[in-house]
């Protein structure tokens, strides 16, 4: 026979979902807090964010190109390391903290360890953390034109009040995306409703949190005091978005469980034992070095060895 | 304990009403007939005719080597051409009996009984072992081996697999609307070797219809019911059938008998009907044709040795030229180099399709998603699994339960990354089963 046909392994279909649809799931997702955060901060912030972009896409491509390896930034993650970069940063950060962070990201954290997928702390994790060390004082001033003064979970820990219903809203003082609650549960809504994403992580990283503030703030079961601490720094954010990140969480279900609860209790102990108000970034990129611990000890059991349940 | 699912699975596109609702129709052979002598699990049949032979429709052509093996037929009259190498759909080139067509259809005479209590139960394995029948689901293990388990009283189910689980399949289905009887009476047939066994025929709930016929006709029948199974691929893996039907778990060093079960295709029930109550060797089978590149897509009775050209010719030919073609369903089947080969006892299908969705996807870095993980019916990891096998990691695959999957495609068909994740485990697999072998 003069044409043949095409040969390959089983399965011969494959289903629609690829990396770039995932990835673009991702951003959407984002958009609800993004808009909010440019609405809430003003200009600057929708500057700060197209910057941020730009430094994570335009790292990838330089490191690739000078690497000479296949040009990847068609898979969008790039783009969603600098959007979730970018609203991990202060609303009024100099534009150059994102370029700076944006290649931080990408070519410390993700290329040098072989790209995406080979990386073991989430990148836009550890961008923040390299530049909160490096530029305290510009990482932590949250003062901008619409707040002054400190975060909400800062004056709790000073001992002030704080107005809950703002902050599930999103009006109060923080990075540019954490501030509303009500923007991220919407993407992260949409993130579960198409399948990306699933509750394994968040949920028991949420009611992990909330068990240990109950038995170590010295607050009870004060349930303003809770609403504030889960709607305040970022924990939102960190638990639908960060901690999610597929690379740097378990790939084993009860590995995503037991992760899940060892970033409550880290955030736990970060937030009320710590010098910082805040601690979820710490928490998830401490979190992210025990994978494959938490991998090895809860690798599953195959189908006809008990796994047939689970 | 049934729990008609089990955890994992996919929901892929079915394709099945594209042949649905085509009766099954008879097709004779054209041209030549190849038989491979090695169509079943086992070793190879052993040719008993030589070249210039006349031989008759149903006389024997080759003949079992050995307990795990089975005999092959002539499913037509005419003359043995030779013995010659042939492409298979599996892709290797096989010794196959060449027979020319006399076109005559001269046929042997067969034994037939009337009641099924007139033979006793070795007699019956006899026929069914005589008349060649082997899984006709796909792997082709030899039916009577199957139907002989150590300890036949510790059978307590025997499963007729009706899933057809397969995206585009619907040849089973067919043959449950149509020839309903003869299951009923084929499944009787294996239960009379079983004396503490219930008969389950296990039909995936989108075959509302099979359901209800099913259950009318065995309403009478205290031995035997109906379980309407989730409709999910690969409900009709044998592990996850019987799980699905009995609530017990198989892993790969175990045999259905260890969980009381024995499990039967559709077609394979068919044909031990065939051969325990007619005296009629196993000569033909159901092949759906079908694909978005067939003009009419059709379900053919097809005899044995029939090339699959002949059944494009038969279903209207192309609509629009295929870019794959695949023996068997899209999951688990084969693909084709071209169209020159026989149709085997194993053949359930052809699928032409226009567009090869697996040289349409580029294969990307993993990014870790556990897509995988959910799919996976064996409950492994295939991600990891395929990373070990493409470093050759034989030790690393085997100690994370490399040897438990059953190649059902999931992980490849729903990774974002498009890796060849079925692909590469598959291949570790075969080369641990040849190491284990060397020891």
């Amino acid at each position: 026979m003069s044409n043949l046909m095409k040969v390959s392994s089983n399965p011969h279909i494959r289903s629609k979902v690829t990396t770039s649809s995932i990835m673009s799931a991702v951003v959407i997702a984002l958009l609800p807090a993004t808009c909010f955060g440019i609405y809430n901060f003003g200009l600057h912030a929708l500057l700060l964010i197209l910057v941020t972009v730009a430094s994570t896409v335009l790292s990838e491509l330089i490191y690739e190109k000078a690497m000479k390896q296949k040009v990847t930034i068609k898979d969008l993650s790039a783009v969603v390391t600098g959007l979730l970069l970018a609203l991990n940063l202060p609303p009024k950060a100099p534009l150059w903290i994102g370029v700076i962070g944006g290649a931080f990201a990408i070519i410390v954290v993700k290329m040098l360890f072989g790209g995406l997928g080979q990386n073991f702390m989430n990148p836009a994790l550890g961008a923040r953390c390299f530049l909160l060390i490096s530029f305290t004082s510009i990482m932590t001033n949250f003062d901008c034109d619409a707040y002054t003064g400190a975060t909400p979970l800062a004056s709790i820990k000073m001992g002030e009040s704080v107005n809950v219903l703002n902050m599930v809203i999103g009006k109060t003082a923080g990075t540019i995306g954490e501030t509303s609650v009500i923007a991220i549960i919407i993407g992260a809504c949409f993130l579960i409703m198409v399948g990306a994403i699933d509750l394994r992580v968040p949920g028991s990283y949420i009611v992990t949190f909330v068990v240990f503030l109950i038995l170590f703030s010295g607050h009870g079961l004060d349930g303003s005091y809770i609403s504030a601490e889960l709607s305040g720094g970022g924990l939102m954010l960190g638990a639908f978005f960060m901690a999610t990140d597929y690379v740097t969480r378990p790939i084993t279900k009860n590995g995503q469980y037991l992760f899940g609860i060892l970033l409550g209790i880290l955030t736990g102990i970060f937030r009320i034992f710590g010098a910082s108000a805040e601690g979820v970034s710490y928490a998830i990129i401490i979190g992210n070095l025990l994978v494959p611990l938490i991998e090895k000890i809860t690798y599953p059991k195959a189908f006809g060895k008990g796994g047939e349940r689970a | 304990m049934a729990k008609f699912t089990f955890v994992g699975g996919i929901h892929p596109y079915d394709g099945k009403d594209l042949s649905k609702d085509k009766p099954i129709k008879e097709i004779l052979p054209k041209g030549d007939l190849y038989y491979p002598l090695s169509q079943h699990i086992g070793a190879p049949a052993t040719a008993i005719v030589a070249k210039g032979d006349h031989v008759l429709t149903g006389q024997k052509i080759a003949d079992a080597t050995g307990f795990v093996s089975a005999p092959i037929y002539a499913t037509v009259s005419g003359t043995v051409k030779g013995i010659e190498p042939h492409r298979i759909a599996v892709g290797d080139t096989v010794n196959c009996i060449v027979i020319q067509n006399d076109g005559l259809y001269e046929e042997v005479n067969y034994e037939a009984i009337e009641n099924l209590s007139d033979i006793s139960k070795e007699e019956i394995l006899n026929r069914i072992r005589e008349a060649g029948v082997v899984g006709m689901g796909g792997a082709g293990f030899p039916t009577h081996v199957k139907l002989s388990p150590k300890e036949p009283d510790k059978i307590e189910y025997v499963i007729v697999n009706c899933a057809e689980c397969e995206p585009y399949l619907t040849s089973d289905y067919r043959r449950m609307l149509e020839e309903p009887e003869k299951l009923i009476q084929g499944l009787k047939a294996s239960l009379r070797l079983f004396d503490n066994a219930k008969g389950v025929l296990a039909v995936e709930d989108n075959k509302p219809d099979c359901i209800a016929l099913l259950k009318k006709l065995t309403k009478e029948e205290p031995d035997i019911s109906v379980a309407a199974l989730k409709t999910k691929y690969p409900q009709g893996s044998e592990r996850q059938l019987i799980y699905a039907v009995t609530g017990r778990a198989i892993n790969s060093t175990m045999l259905p008998a260890d969980a009381g079960c024995v499990v039967n295709n559709v077609d394979t029930v068919v044909a031990i009907y065939n051969a325990v109550m007619l005296g009629r060797p196993l000569m033909q089978r159901i092949v759906t044709v079908t694909g978005d590149a067939i003009n009419d897509p059709r379900n053919f009775a097809v005899r044995v040795g029939t090339i699959y050209e002949e059944l494009i010719e038969e279903a209207g030919g192309f609509k629009t030229e295929p870019e794959k073609i695949v023996s068997g369903g899209p999951m688990m089947g084969f693909a084709l180099f071209d169209t020159n080969v026989p149709v085997t006892k194993t053949s359930s299908a052809l699928l032409c399709m226009t567009k090869d969705e697996v040289a349409a996807y580029e294969p990307s870095a993993c990014i870790n998603c556990g897509m995988c993980v959910e799919a996976c019916p064996g409950r492994i990891i295939p991600s990891r699994l395929a990373d070990y096998a493409e470093h050759g990691d034989m030790e690393q695959f085997e100690a994370h339960n490399g040897m438990e999957c059953c190649e059902c495609g999931c992980c490849s068909f729903v990774c974002p990354a498009k890796r060849q994740l079925t692909q590469s485990i598959k291949s570790m697999r075969k080369m641990v089963l040849a190491e284990r072998k060397k020891k």
